[in-house]
């Protein structure tokens, strides 16, 4: 056999530590590339990266507040990070960055993320002492010291930073003037009549508001004095702030001879690399198919997809999607899609309360079918219902309802559909605990009972008290528990890494101590997912909760039940009847589950083999009710029988059961098919629900039941059965290996930046190019399945363990007791610790 | 109490799993038995008093801040294998028994259980 190939270390430099530098390392340390490469980020500010999206709140929390790197040093030693130091040119030919410190640093891949600079338009008097830009922190600490000895600001530029400097120069106690060369405010995201209600608003904050207005030079001879205008009054001022615009910082990119787009912009391919094979440029200094984009969620696109691309992905940035929503001096603001009606025969629906100063539009197809884009200004709350009802070149979007009007009219149904949950709702219903009282004893420092009873509750309580933690400013620790400092997600990166397949070297190699209940099952999950073993092989049953470890599900008295499965809920007669001879001869309470299978309860530990042995000889397999893995597929009885049937939901429920049945997962997951629209398999209650088209399958996900219900949202539509299958391998996958321990499918999409709009984007656009990669993970699912209760009957090691004394294994636990009622076994309440007396007869080892 | 305690055989280091339990019967009570990964043995009582079964031997053994301890199966209360103190309920405690190993062979001492 060949050695194996030495690899030499390689060496990346980021140049830029902004907020997409910044993503780009992030997701280079998730990725693994920092397993085969050094990564040096050079940054010209003397601060690590900040959120630069929230600048303007920076008078209010502070600098700290805004880091996205509080300590200023990455957890990955392989990153290095030099601050207050600029490039000042790079060659291609000898692969070096010279820095002006004077140092030279020798690269492998470069990668540009210098950003954009603020556009300051070259009048007279630009450079003037008293004019400012709008962009770092820097800008903002001398915008603060000049305001102390000034009374009057201008900004130059109504765009949407604009206003955000003007609204800080008002908040700085300046009488604030905006000077805007278009003819309305926001004049990139909102038409005309939005302009004009979001004028209204600006000005009854206080602010005097120019719109076409151009500004023709900066007055004052050695300190700025105001703004000349075309063909109008000048405007006096002591200090001025440019906001009018940026420009992509390329010029290291030009001077080292790479092609930059005609507009500006280091011009990319779809993996973001530049004209030389050994630079790349993410973010705002980019220019993918020659245009630049001046928000952070296409930046953040861009980091991911330049990474997948260095780790041997063939993810593709093919552009995005500039929807806004924002809430600007307390004014609500929002446009997506084909906000300006461009689409032809695009028809125009608008509401319009001057007094309440509310504007909404929308703009749908010529056959008012579908949605293309709107504008909200003053109430957004829509935003969230309607963005994802928006048709695209590759997504069909949501049939409008007949009357779409409605969707933008004053208390509509549908408009508080996706709110967040509001201050009264009740989040834990076993003590009364609305998210008031969880988030008034988070201020208090104190504790509620919320989640300390049924715990269904435990992982919203949290979520609402991290999520107030971060409106604070605190970095939440997301650590598994003490042994791990370690998410669910980072810990299926590192298993997958380094390949380990057991716990003890996972906890040995990454975590301390020897694990708790807590992660033991969360890195058996994880194993679980990625080796597909038995459960109960050697040294993986004392890392399972009692049900995984026992394949049945513990109950109160410490007897479990067991479900075998059913798919779709289908079952013949002869089998039905061995699931009644079982449970009448081993005395089992018998009920029918919610979802559409047999529950027996009552069986004794010791009684479990015997009880599988005739259910597996019927031809039974075990249902998995007891794991976080896939428990049923429900399903109506469709076009087999119903009269209103449009497609096989049975057929189909049956395979997809079959198809995910075993997998292991963060929270246990369920699915639904419906065989139309009427929906009575409630498929919309679960984490995947298929509903039938007259065109094929609807498929919907991130629903659940259980103690914050949710009804799952369409990801795509009239889909043939193979896409379906392979959209639903993608998103199971993809979940099972990003969530967090028992976090439900809901949260969990609520949780990616971009939501269901994300989920979407990698499981049917592939933007990240893991598709295959999914499929690839689930197909290695699918064909390694094998039926855990038969691999245990075939296993003495195995069945050892299922006796009730090891020194005594025919002597039942005197501590399980059944009282009956209506007819059937239940579990006696236990009066505490019983005693055989001394006389039963011990057996010997 | 005069003289050694008379032990009770349980059952074979080897047959209990490093970080698992067994259930024993001695001494007419359910005991259980449990192997840390530094092969200590610890017994306690099998009952877990606050849900109300017999289960404990049946729950993760691992480690929190230090202390050696079982999660009981049913709502995950921690219990110190060495004192049997809940670690998350100071009223609460389960019995604990004397254990050896001697040849391989684990012995556990009946009653009366240290309470």
């Amino acid at each position: 056999m060949a050695p194996h190939p030495v690899h030499q270390r390689r060496q990346l430099v980021v140049l830029g530590h902004g907020m997409v530098g910044h993503r780009f390392v992030q997701a280079a340390i998730e990725r693994g590339l920092t397993e085969t490469h050094d990564v040096v980020v050079v940054g010209a500010e003397a601060l690590p990266a900040y959120d630069r999206v929230a600048l303007t709140s920076f008078f209010e929390v502070g600098a700290d507040a805004l880091s996205l790197l509080p300590g200023g040093a990455y957890d990955d030693p392989r990153v290095r990070v030099l601050l207050a130091t600029e490039a000042v040119g790079f060659d291609p030919a000898t692969r070096t960055v010279l820095l002006d410190t004077g140092d030279v640093l020798a690269y492998d891949e470069l990668v540009l993320a210098t950003g954009a600079a603020p556009f300051v338009p070259p009048v007279p008097g630009h450079d003037l002492p008293g004019t400012f830009v709008y962009r770092t922190i820097e800008d903002l600490e001398a915008i603060r010291a000049a305001a102390a000895t000034a009374s009057v600001g201008a900004v130059v530029g109504g765009g949407l930073l604009g206003l955000e400097a003007a609204k800080a120069l008002a908040d700085l106690g300046l009488e604030t003037h905006v000077v805007e060369m278009a003819p309305r405010l926001m004049a990139v995201q909102v038409d005309d009549a939005g302009g004009a209600t979001l004028r209204r608003h600006v000005e009854g904050l206080g602010l005097h508001v120019h719109t076409g207005a151009t500004t023709t030079a900066v007055l004052g001879e050695t300190h700025v004095t105001g703004l000349g205008l075309r063909d109008a009054e000048p405007v006096a001022a002591d200090l001025v702030v440019f906001s009018a615009g940026i420009r992509p910082r390329d010029a290291l990119a030009r001077a080292a001879g790479l092609t930059v787009a005609e507009r500006g912009g280091v011009l990319v391919d779809e993996q973001c690399r530049t004209s030389d094979p050994h630079v790349w440029a993410v973010g705002e200094c980019a220019a993918p198919g020659g245009r630049v984009y001046g928000l952070v969620a296409p930046g953040y696109a861009m980091a991911e997809v330049a990474v997948d691309a260095l780790v041997g992905g063939d993810g593709a940035f093919t552009g995005a999607d500039t929807s806004t929503k924002l809430k600007l001096m307390g004014v609500d603001v929002a446009s997506f899609g084909d906000a300006f009606a461009t689409t032809d025969g695009a028809l125009e629906l608008v509401y319009s309360d001057a007094v309440a100063g509310v504007y909404k539009k929308l703009v749908v197809s010529d056959d008012g079918a579908r949605l293309l884009g709107g504008v909200l200004v003053g109430d957004a709350s829509a935003y969230g219902v309607l963005r994802p009802m928006v048709a695209t070149a590759t997504n069909p979007g949501i049939a409008l309802p007949e009357n779409p009007e409605e969707l933008i009219l004053p208390v509509t149904a549908g408009a508080g559909a996706q709110l967040a949950l509001p201050d009264t709702a009740q989040v834990c219903s076993c003590n009364d605990v609305s998210k008031a009282d969880i988030l008034a004893a988070a201020e208090a420092g104190g504790t509620t009972r919320a989640g300390a009873t049924c715990g269904s509750c435990k992982t919203l309580t949290r979520k609402i008290i991290e999520d107030w933690f971060e409106t604070q400013g605190k970095v939440v620790d997301r650590s598994l528990c003490e042994h791990f400092p370690l998410t669910r997600q980072e810990l299926f990166d590192v298993v997958a890494v380094h390949g380990h397949t057991s716990f003890d070297a996972v906890v040995a190699r990454h975590g301390t101590g020897r694990g708790c209940d807590v992660c033991k099952p969360t890195v058996a999950s994880v194993l679980a997912s990625q080796l597909n073993h038995h459960v109960l092989d050697e040294g993986a049953r004392t890392t399972q909760d009692t049900n995984d470890a026992y394949l049945a599900n513990i109950q109160r008295n410490g007897t479990y039940s067991v479900v075998p499965r059913i798919p779709g809920g289908e079952i013949d007669p002869a089998k039905l009847i061995v699931i009644g001879e079982v449970a009448r001869d081993f005395g089992l309470y018998t009920k029918i589950t919610g979802g559409q299978r047999i529950d027996l309860f009552g069986a004794r530990m010791e009684e479990l083999p015997a009880i599988w042995r005739r259910l597996v000889d019927a031809g039974f397999e075990s249902g998995h009710a007891y794991g976080k893995s896939l428990r049923t597929v429900k399903s109506c009885v469709g076009s087999t029988w119903c009269r209103y049937g449009v497609q096989d939901s049975v057929q189909l429920a049956i395979d997809l059961e079959l198809r995910y049945r075993g997998l292991r997962s963060p929270h246990k997951l369920k699915g639904g098919v419906s065989g139309c629209a009427r929906e009575c398999a409630e498929a919309r209650g679960k984490d995947f629900g298929v509903i039938a088209t007259e065109k094929g399958w609807n498929l919907y996900v991130g629903g659940n039941g259980g103690a914050t219900p949710v009804h799952a949202r369409l990801l795509a539509g009239d889909l043939d059965t193979e896409t379906l299958v392979r959209y639903l391998d993608r998103f199971l996958m993809y979940y099972v290996r990003t969530a967090d321990r028992l976090q439900r499918t809901a949260p969990w999409v609520d949780s990616l930046d971009g939501g269901l709009d994300r989920v979407r984007a990698v499981v049917v656009d592939d933007v990240l190019g893991l598709g295959s990669e999914l499929e690839a993970a689930m197909g290695r699912h699918v064909g390694g399945y094998f039926d855990e209760w038969k691999a245990t009957l075939e296993d003495p090691d195995k069945l050892r363990r299922f006796v009730s004394f090891v020194n005594a294994p025919d002597v039942p636990d005197p501590h399980i007791e059944f009282r009956s009622e209506r007819g059937q076994d239940v579990p006696a309440d236990s009066a505490g610790p019983v005693s055989l007396g001394a006389t039963i007869p011990v057996g010997a080892p | 109490m005069s003289g050694p305690p008379t032990w009770t055989t349980v059952c074979r280091l080897d047959d209990i799993e490093v970080e698992g339990g067994v259930l024993a019967l001695v001494g007419g009570e359910a005991v259980a038995v449990f192997r840390t990964h530094d092969d200590e043995v610890h017994a306690l009582s099998n009952y877990d008093p606050i849900g109300r079964a017999s289960v404990l031997a049946r729950g993760i053994v691992g480690t929190r801040g230090g202390v050696p301890y079982v999660a009981s199966p049913l709502h995950k209360q921690g219990y110190d294998l060495r004192t049997g103190r809940c670690l998350d309920d100071e009223e609460v405690r389960v019995a604990t028994y004397d254990v050896a190993v001697r040849d391989g062979v684990v012995l556990v001492a009946p009653g009366p259980p240290h309470a």
